[in-house]
C-alpha cells in the first residue's frame, strides 16, 4: 500500500487542516464553537458542511467529467433547471396531475438533470463537439429553459416536506450531508467496484488508445456526462430547498468554477487522466471553508471570485509542465549566476 | 575537416527521458553535394534533423555554417540561416491554397498588402518547372498525398535555400515522380544547393547521391564516398552487430507446419480499403509487406475493427463473425498492437499494471473490476517471462523505454489469451536486444499454436518471422508467397510491380 | 476565374439563405416589420456584439477558444464608468479600457501558449477574474454622465421616407462595420491574417513552415480582448452605464454567431463576413421574440438550437471530407 505522504488526498487535507487552523486563530476559536440546539448542532464547522454539501456532490460529477479530459460548464444552468421544475411541480404551477407530490417533483428534477447530461453527451461523445462549446450551449440555453419553465418568474413555495432537503437533520446532523455521503458511497461503488474508473482514466488519458483496448469510449463517456447532470440536479434541489424557491438568473450562477476549483485543489489533472473522488470532496469543503472566511470578514460575494479565479491559476500553473520547467530554468540560472 | 563544407555539426548529443537518441554524432555537408543520411529505424535519422531545423534542441555539440558557428532555436531561425525542410508526413496545411501553401508567411506584397494575383502566377510558374499542371487556387487537401508531396518540395525549393532536407520524401511518390524528384535534385545541386537525403531505398542512395553517413542506434559509424562503398557493406554497415545477433537465430518460423485456417476475409473493405480477401492460418506467422502507405496497417485496422468494416465478410474458424468494434475482436479473441505506440497503444498516466490488465478488463467487461491481487499477478507474471525492466508494476508506463514500452503492450494482449495476434511495427524505435527478443517472443507464440499477423517496414525481420508473406501494392494485395519465394529480391520485385500478381 | 462553390462555404450560404427567410418571413407575419428601420435596428442593436463576433472569429480560426469575452466586455462597461464617474476625460478613459482589454487578451494568449494550458480553462479563469473585478469596483449599476459618450450615444444619421417611416442609424454602428472591414483586410491581406489561418489549419506545420506561430497565438487572444473592450465601450454608449452581471453569456452569442457564418470550430476556416452575417441572423430571432411578445429567453433558446443545427452541419461536412479523401 502506498504511503500516507504519497497519496493523492494528502496535499488537499492538508491544505484543509491548515485553512481551518488559519480561521480558528483568527476568530480566537469560535469558528470550531458546536452548540447543540433542540438536539440539532450548530455552528460554523455545521454551516461549512452543509453549505459546502452542493458543492461536494458537483465535485463528485465535475471529477469525473474532468477525468476523461472534458468539461461541463452546464451544472449551473443544469441546477437552475432542476430547482424551476422541482419547485414549480410542487408549487403546482406545472402538472397539476402530480398534486405538488414532493417525491415526484424530485424524481423529474432529476430526471430532467439526466436529459440535460444525455444531451451533453451526445454533442461530445457522439457528434465529437469540444467539451467546452457542447455545455457552452447548455449553459446558456439552460438558464433560458429553466426561466421558460418557471415563465420568467421567481417561483416561492411552502412545503416543508421540500425544505428537509436542505434544512433537514438527522441524528443531530444537516441532512444535505447524507445526500452528500451517500452520493460519495455511489461513486466509490461505481468507480472502486466496478472497472468503471479505469475506464474513466484510460479515456482522459489517451481515448484512442483506450478504444484500441476495448473500451467503449462512447458509451462511458456518455454515461458519465448523465452522471454529472444526474449531481447538478441534486445540488440544484439543494439549493432551490435552501431558499425556499427557485430563483432562475441566480441559481448556482458560476458555479461551475467552484466546482473546477474543487477538483483543482483535489489534485485532479485539469486535462485528464488519474482522479480522486474523496481529493475533490476534500477540495469542495477548501471551497466553502475559504468562501465562509472571505464572507466573515465582510467581502462582498461576487469578489470572491477573483481569489478563486486566481486559485485556479495558480493550481492550473502548477500542474502545467511546460511552466514548471520555466520555472526551473529561471531558479538554475539565478543559481548558476549566483555562483558564478 | 575541409574548408569548403557548407554544414558542420560535430559532438552533437541529445537524450529523452530513457533513451539517448543521438550520441557523440558528426555530420557534414559541402555545397553541391548530394548526401544520404542513412541508418535503420530508431538509428537517429530524425533527431538529427530536428536538431538541424530547430524542432528540438541539442543537449551539447556544435553547428556551424561556412565556418562560423549558429545557433538554431527553432524552424524560423533555421529558414533564416537557409536551412529548409521537406518531411516525410506532409507538413502543410490543407485548410490553405496550393499557392498560399508555397507562399505563407513569406508572401510578396504590392503596397503592403498581400499582392495575390503575384502568388499564384509565381506558384503556376513555380510548379511548372515540376511538371504539375495544378489549379494552384485551389484548396490543399484536393490534391493526392504525392501532389502534396511536390507542393512541399516546391516550397522548401523556392526559399532560396543553401541547405535542402529531404526527409523520406519518397515513400509516397510513384517511379516517374520519384525521377523527377531526382531530376530536380541534380538541377539544385548544379545551382550550389547541399542536400541531405533520408530514404530507406537504397536503390535510390546509388542511384543519385554523393557522399553517405551511417548511424546505428544514435553513434556515428562513419562517412563514406557512395561510389566507394558497395552494397553489401553499405547494408553491414547500418545493421552492423545486430545483423551477427539475429542472424543465428535460424528462420525456424519458416520451416514450421502451418496448422488449419483460423481466420479468412472476403472482399472485406473499411472506407480506407476495399476487396480484401486472405486466410491466415495457426501456427503461423503472416507478414504483410509493402511501402508506406500501401495498406499494411489498414488490413490490420480492418480485422481488429478499430476501422468499420463497412463491405465483405469475415470469417473465423468458418463461422460468419461481425466485428463492429474493437470489443467485439478481443471477444472474437483477436488482438491488435498498433504501429503508433503513443498515440494508439500506451496509456501513459497510468501504471504497467493497469496497462497490461485493461484489455482482459475489457474483455470480462467493466461491471466487475479485476481484483487488485489478480491484476497484480499478472502483471508481475509479465514481466517476469517477458524481461520488462522495471522496479514495479505500479511504475507508470509513460517512465518506460521504448521497448519495455512495447512489451507491456505485448502483455495486455497476450492477457487477454488470443488466437490472432496482429502486430503493426512493433519493434519500430526501440532497441535491438528489445527488437530480437520480441522477435523470438512472436516466433515462439506461433509455435505454440497461435495465428500471428507480423508487419514491418524491415525486410530483414520480415523475412526473418514470416512464413508466409502477403505483399501489398496500392492498397491490393498483390502476392501471397510461400518457402522459397519469401526472399528480398522477389518481394522487392513484387512491391515494385515486376514481380508476377497475384500467386 | 470562376468560383467554385467549397463545401465550408455552405454553411455560410445557409445562414444568408435562413437570414432572408426570417426577414421575409417576419415581414410577411407583421406589421411594420418589413421596413428599413428593422434592418437598421438590427445594426443599432448589436454594433457591441458585432464587434466582439469579429474578435471571436480570429481566436477560433486558430482553432482555439475565448470564453472571457463577455466578462471584458462588462469589464470595460464598469470600469469606463467608474472612471468617467471620477471626472476622467473621455480621451483618455477610451484608450485606457482598450488597452487594459487587449493586454488581458496578450496574458490569456501568453499562459496559452507558454504554459500549454488550455484555451478554455485559461480563458474561463480569465472569465471569472473579469467578473470579480467588475465587483471589486461596483455592484451596483453605475451611470454614465460624460458629454461625449452621450453624444456618441445618440448622434445619428435620420431618414425621412415618404412611407412615414423614420429609420435611423447610429454614428457608433459605423465603429463596428469598420472593424468588420479592417479585420477582413487583415485576414485576407495581411501575412499576419494567413498566418492565422495556417496555424489553425495545422499548427505542427505552420511552426515548420517557420510561421511564428507564438505571436500569432498571443496575437488573437490581444485581438479578442481589443474586440471585446470595443463592444464594451460600443455597449456604454448604447446603455449609457455600466454593470458588472452585464451581458452573461454574450461569449456564446459571439461563438455562435462566428459558427453560423461557417467558421470551423477545429480551425482554419472562416470569414468575419459570416460572423457579421451569424450576428444579424440572431438579432432578427430577437426582434422577433420581441414582435410575437415572447419571453426574452426564448431568444437563447432558439439560437442555441440553431447552433446545434449548424454544428450538425459541419460536423457532417467534416464526416464527408475524410470519406473523399480516403477514397
Amino acid at each position: 500500500m502506498k504511503k500516507l505522504k504519497d497519496r493523492m488526498e494528502f496535499r488537499p487535507l492538508l491544505s484543509l487542516i491548515i485553512i481551518l487552523l488559519i480561521c480558528g486563530i483568527l476568530s480566537g476559536g469560535s469558528f470550531f464553537k458546536i452548540s447543540v440546539v433542540e438536539g440539532h448542532l450548530y455552528g460554523r464547522l455545521l454551516d461549512i458542511l452543509r453549505n459546502g454539501s452542493k458543492y461536494m456532490i458537483l465535485a463528485i460529477g465535475m471529477t469525473m467529467v474532468l477525468a476523461t479530459g472534458g468539461t461541463d460548464i452546464s451544472v449551473g444552468s443544469v441546477m437552475a433547471i432542476s430547482g424551476a421544475l422541482a419547485c414549480s411541480i410542487v408549487d403546482q404551477r406545472i402538472l397539476m396531475g402530480l398534486n405538488g407530490n414532493v417525491f415526484a417533483a424530485i424524481i423529474l428534477a432529476l430526471g430532467a438533470g439526466a436529459l440535460c447530461g444525455a444531451w451533453n453527451g451526445f454533442l461530445v461523445a457522439k457528434l465529437k463537439v469540444q467539451p467546452i462549446v457542447a455545455t457552452l450551449i447548455l449553459m446558456t440555453a439552460g438558464r433560458g429553459i429553466a426561466q421558460l419553465i418557471a415563465d420568467g418568474k421567481i417561483v416561492t413555495i411552502t412545503s416543508d416536506a421540500y425544505y428537509y432537503i436542505s434544512g433537514g437533520y438527522i441524528l443531530g446532523l444537516p441532512f444535505p450531508m447524507y445526500i452528500a455521503a451517500f452520493m460519495l458511497i455511489l461513486s466509490l461503488i461505481m468507480t472502486k467496484k466496478t472497472a468503471f474508473g479505469l475506464a474513466v482514466e484510460s479515456i482522459g488519458v489517451n481515448s484512442e488508445s483506450a478504444r484500441l483496448a476495448g473500451i467503449k469510449v462512447e458509451r462511458n463517456l456518455w454515461m458519465i456526462y448523465v452522471f454529472c447532470g444526474v449531481c447538478a440536479a441534486l445540488a440544484g434541489l439543494i439549493e432551490s430547498a435552501g431558499i425556499k424557491g427557485a430563483d432562475c438568473n441566480n441559481c448556482g450562477l458560476m458555479i461551475e468554477m467552484d466546482g473546477i476549483l474543487a477538483v483543482a485543489i483535489g489534485g485532479t489533472s485539469l486535462s485528464g487522466g488519474r482522479f480522486s473522488l474523496i481529493s475533490s470532496i476534500i477540495g469542495a469543503l477548501v471551497v466553502q471553508t475559504i468562501t465562509t472566511m472571505i464572507l466573515a470578514f465582510g467581502v462582498a460575494p461576487e469578489v470572491i471570485r477573483v481569489f478563486k479565479a486566481l486559485i485556479v491559476i495558480v493550481v492550473c500553473l502548477a500542474q502545467s509542465p511546460a511552466f514548471m520547467a520555466k520555472m526551473k530554468g529561471l531558479f538554475d540560472k539565478k543559481r548558476m549566476v549566483a555562483q558564478g | 575537416m575541409d574548408q569548403n563544407n557548407l554544414l558542420v555539426m560535430e559532438h552533437i548529443n541529445k537524450r529523452f527521458p530513457g533513451v539517448v537518441a543521438l550520441k557523440d554524432v558528426h555530420f557534414s555537408l559541402k555545397a553541391g553535394e548530394i548526401h544520404a543520411l542513412l541508418g535503420e529505424n530508431g538509428a537517429g535519422k530524425s533527431t538529427l534533423i530536428k536538431v538541424l531545423t530547430g524542432v528540438e534542441h541539442m543537449d551539447e555539440g556544435t553547428v556551424a555554417m561556412n565556418g562560423s558557428h549558429i545557433s538554431i532555436k527553432s524552424p524560423l531561425e533555421a529558414q533564416k540561416h537557409g536551412i529548409s525542410t521537406v518531411y516525410q508526413e506532409v507538413n502543410l496545411c490543407p485548410h490553405l491554397t496550393v499557392a498560399e501553401n508555397i507562399y505563407v508567411g513569406r508572401e510578396p506584397l504590392k503596397f503592403g498588402r498581400i499582392d495575390w494575383k503575384e502568388i499564384n502566377r509565381r506558384s503556376r510558374e513555380l510548379l511548372k518547372g515540376f511538371d504539375l499542371d495544378i489549379d494552384v487556387t485551389k484548396q490543399l487537401d484536393n490534391y493526392s498525398v504525392a501532389i502534396q508531396q511536390m507542393i512541399a518540395i516546391a516550397r522548401a525549393v523556392d526559399v532560396k535555400a543553401k541547405i535542402l532536407i529531404l526527409d523520406e520524401p519518397t515513400s509516397s511518390l510513384s517511379n516517374t515522380e520519384v525521377s523527377k524528384l531526382f531530376d530536380i535534385m541534380n538541377m539544385l545541386k548544379k545551382q550550389g544547393l547541399g542536400i541531405v537525403f533520408v530514404t530507406h531505398f537504397l536503390d535510390q542512395v546509388y542511384e543519385v547521391t554523393d557522399r553517405i553517413t551511417v548511424l546505428r542506434n544514435g553513434e556515428y559509424v562513419g562517412t563514406y564516398h557512395t561510389a566507394k562503398l558497395p552494397k553489401v557493406e553499405l547494408i553491414g554497415k547500418m545493421i552492423g552487430k545486430e545483423y551477427e545477433a539475429l542472424a543465428n537465430d535460424s528462420r525456424s518460423a519458416v520451416e514450421s507446419n502451418a496448422g488449419e485456417e483460423y481466420l479468412r476475409l472476403e472482399e472485406a473493405g473499411t472506407d480506407n480499403i476495399s476487396g480484401v480477401s486472405f486466410c491466415l492460418r495457426r501456427g503461423q506467422v503472416s507478414g504483410f509487406s509493402g511501402l508506406l502507405g500501401s495498406g499494411r496497417s489498414e488490413i490490420a485496422k480492418l480485422i481488429f475493427g478499430a476501422d468499420k468494416m463497412n463491405s465483405g465478410k469475415l470469417f473465423v474458424e468458418n463461422k460468419e463473425v461481425h466485428i463492429k468494434d474493437p470489443l467485439d475482436a478481443i471477444r472474437s479473441d483477436i488482438a491488435f498492437c498498433s504501429e503508433n505506440r503513443k498515440k494508439e497503444g500506451i496509456i501513459g498516466e497510468l501504471t504497467i499494471r493497469e496497462n497490461i490488465i485493461i484489455a482482459l478488463q475489457a474483455k470480462r467487461g467493466l461491471r466487475k473490476a479485476i481484483r487488485y491481487s489478480e491484476a497484480q499477478k499478472l502483471a508481475d507474471h509479465f514481466i517476469k517471462e517477458l524481461g520488462i525492466k522495471t522496479p514495479s508494476a505500479d511504475q507508470k508506463i509513460k517512465n518506460l523505454s521504448g521497448g519495455n514500452q512495447q512489451k507491456v503492450l505485448l502483455a495486455r494482449w497476450l492477457a487477454t489469451d488470443p488466437k490472432l495476434l496482429i502486430l503493426d511495427e512493433p519493434t519500430r524505435g526501440i532497441d535491438i536486444g528489445a527488437k530480437a527478443e520480441i522477435q523470438k517472443i512472436v516466433m515462439k507464440l506461433a509455435k505454440d499454436g497461435m495465428s500471428c499477423v507480423f508487419i514491418s517496414s524491415e525486410m530483414e525481420e520480415m523475412l526473418r518471422c514470416c512464413s508466409r508473406m502477403f505483399v501489398l501494392r496500392d492498397k491490393e494485395i498483390v502476392a501471397e508467397l510461400t518457402g522459397d519465394k519469401i526472399n528480398e529480391a522477389y518481394i522487392m520485385n513484387c512491391i515494385a510491380g515486376e514481380g508476377e500478381s497475384k500467386s | 476565374m470562376k468560383k467554385k462553390l467549397k463545401i465550408n462555404n455552405i454553411s455560410l450560404l445557409i445562414a444568408i439563405v435562413l437570414l432572408v427567410i426570417m426577414y421575409v418571413a417576419g415581414a410577411n407575419m407583421y406589421d411594420r416589420f418589413g421596413s428599413i428601420s428593422t434592418i437598421l435596428n438590427l445594426f443599432n442593436d448589436n454594433a457591441y456584439l458585432i464587434v466582439v463576433a469579429v474578435g471571436m472569429t480570429f481566436v477560433l480560426l486558430t482553432g482555439g477558444i475565448d470564453i472571457s469575452v463577455a466578462s471584458t466586455l462588462a469589464f470595460t462597461g464598469v470600469f469606463s464608468a467608474f472612471l468617467l464617474e471620477k471626472g476622467w476625460s473621455a480621451a483618455v478613459v477610451i484608450p485606457l479600457v482598450l488597452l487594459v482589454g487587449t493586454l488581458v487578451g496578450c496574458i490569456q494568449g501568453y499562459a496559452i501558449h507558454e504554459f500549454n494550458i488550455a484555451p478554455f480553462l485559461v480563458t474561463l479563469v480569465g472569465q471569472f477574474f473579469m467578473r470579480g473585478m467588475c465587483a471589486v469596483i461596483s455592484t451596483v449599476s453605475i451611470p454614465i454622465n460624460n458629454e461625449f459618450f452621450k453624444n456618441a450615444a445618440l448622434k445619428k444619421i435620420s431618414f425621412v421616407l415618404q412611407s412615414g417611416g423614420r429609420p435611423k442609424l447610429y454614428y457608433y454602428v459605423f465603429v463596428a462595420l469598420f472593424a468588420v472591414l479592417f479585420a477582413w483586410y487583415v485576414l485576407k491581406f495581411t501575412r499576419f491574417g494567413r498566418a492565422v489561418y495556417a496555424v489553425g489549419s495545422n499548427e505542427q506545420s505552420a511552426q515548420y513552415m517557420g510561421l511564428n506561430v507564438r505571436a500569432v497565438k498571443i496575437g488573437v487572444y490581444g485581438i479578442s480582448g481589443f474586440c471585446a473592450a470595443l463592444g464594451g465601450v460600443l455597449f456604454s454608449f448604447y446603455t449609457l452605464a455600466g454593470y458588472s452581471l452585464q451581458n452573461m453569456g454574450l461569449e456564446l452569442d459571439a461563438i455562435s454567431s462566428a459558427v453560423i457564418g461557417g467558421t470551423l470550430l477545429t480551425g482554419g476556416v472562416g470569414t468575419v463576413i459570416g460572423s457579421l452575417v451569424g450576428v444579424l441572423i440572431q438579432g432578427i430571432i430577437q426582434t422577433i421574440v420581441t414582435y410575437q411578445n415572447l419571453n426574452t429567453w426564448w431568444t437563447k433558446v432558439t439560437f442555441a438550437g440553431i447552433l446545434c443545427f449548424f454544428i450538425l452541419i459541419q460536423r457532417f461536412a467534416a464526416v464527408r471530407a475524410e470519406k473523399k479523401k480516403n477514397s
